[in-house]
């Protein structure tokens, strides 16, 4: 821990990955599932409850071994603590239902290179005590889960004209087939940064901070 | 597919199911590295030296780790190999080109979580390519990764210029020319499937 700064509550440090440091909204991070598997609602949901259980297992293993692991190894060995569960989760889907299991593939194992998991070993678990460590994970698990959810929400409404294989909107409905194909990924999470980059300017703090911060 | 022809597999994985634009892996470098010209095209070699290499490996841990029984193992035994061949990698730029060594700075390491290699590895497995048709795929993989980055870069370079809304900057400027580009890509679907 920085010596001097007020050590945040449990509360703080679940909130923190559901709002604040949105793994999905504001951190920009674990792109390619969020974007691949999310063609409908329930695609999202098993793949954010997968991400969440690796995060969880990853986090409570790293923060157990923090003192043991040496500094040099450290990266290979998180990579090889998330493998394993990854591994894990893998045979669990294909276990639990064969469906979700083909409709989302290889992106299960691809869990193992999301950019977020490795993060929070390196940036948080390794450095805290395995309580904070799993509230933090199940914080940023969640945010991950619903950026996921609506992402997977809208192409679903749009691109199906349904919502958990609900039809929503009647049998005229005509699909705006593009959303459920890759550009309509990239599309729809563009749209979502922009409403989020939108509302957050409009917060009295950000239009003072406004002026110090520079884009690249 | 196992019975695909190499250059079907070559302008499949160029062009039509295209790595970054149209499968969605590799985007965090896609996004990232993507800012400049002369930066993107270093990367996309390395990146696709990485996969050859990743992909070398994996077929042969594949016949290994079927030949014991020991599939669990797979995924594993893949990252490892990753990591260490990017570890290779960044010894050879190091020693051989410290100026873009520097340039490309954290995202060197971080090839090591690009989606796209261990994507590469999976893949062949999942679709049961031979030897021969794993590297075309492979070296197919990151030449259209490199294109996805060397197109982006160019747009991005030029949109430095532009005057965009303060709230369109960063990411979602990024990720709306990532769409614009896949849709663009989406003409080329079905190329490479025949046969």
């Amino acid at each position: 821990m920085i010596p001097g700064r007020q050590q945040p509550t449990n509360l703080e440090e679940f909130l923190e990955g559901l709002w604040k440091q949105n793994p999905v909204f504001v951190m920009v991070l674990g792109l390619c599932p969020a974007l691949a598997v999310t063609v409908s609602a329930v695609n999202a949901l098993a793949m954010g409850a997968a991400t969440t259980f690796v995060l969880l297992g990853s986090a409570l293993l790293v923060s157990l071994l923090r003192n043991f692991i040496p500094r040099e190894v450290r990266i290979a060995t998180y990579i090889v603590i998330i493998a394993t569960f990854v591994t894990i989760v893998d045979y669990l889907i294909a276990a639990i239902s064969l469906t979700v299991y083909e409709a989302l593939g290889p992106f299960i194992q691809l869990i193992v290179v999301n950019c977020m998991i490795l993060g929070r070993a390196e940036a948080h678990s390794s450095k805290n005590p395995p309580l904070r460590a799993l509230t933090n994970a199940l914080g940023m698990g969640l945010g991950f889960s619903l950026g996921l959810l609506a992402l997977g929400s809208v192409r679903e409404i749009f691109g199906s004209g349904s919502l958990f294989g609900i039809a929503l909107f009647g049998a005229d409905f005509q699909p705006w087939v593009v959303m459920l194909l890759p550009p309509g990924g990239f599309f729809v999470l563009g749209a979502w940064l922009l409403l989020f980059n939108w509302w957050r300017a409009r917060t009295p703090a950000a239009l003072k901070a406004a002026e110090v911060q520079s884009h690249g | 597919m196992a019975d695909a022809s190499l250059s079907q597999i070559f302008l499949a994985t160029v062009l039509a199911n295209n790595f970054v634009l149209a499968m969605f892996l590799g985007l965090c470098p896609f996004i990232g590295v993507s800012g400049r010209l002369n930066t993107a095209l270093p990367m996309g070699a390395a990146t696709t030296f990485v996969m050859l290499v990743a992909s070398l490996c994996a077929y042969g841990l594949n016949y290994l780790v079927t030949a014991f029984g020991l599939e669990f193992l797979r995924l594993i035994s893949y990252i490892v190999v990753i990591a260490s061949a990017v570890q290779l990698v960044e010894m050879v730029l190091k020693k051989y080109s410290p100026t873009l060594f520097r340039a490309l700075g954290i995202y060197l390491p971080l090839i090591t979580t690009n989606c796209a290699i261990l994507g590469v590895a999976l893949f062949q497995t999942a679709r049961e390519y031979s030897f021969i048709q794993a590297l075309v795929f492979a070296i197919g993989a990151g030449v259209g990764f490199t294109l996805a980055l060397v197109l982006m870069a160019g747009l991005r370079e030029r949109l430095n210029l532009a005057i965009v809304p303060n709230v369109v900057q960063g990411a979602a400027l990024s990720l709306m020319l990532a769409g614009l580009l896949s849709l663009a890509f989406m003409g080329f679907a079905g190329l490479g499937m025949g046969g």
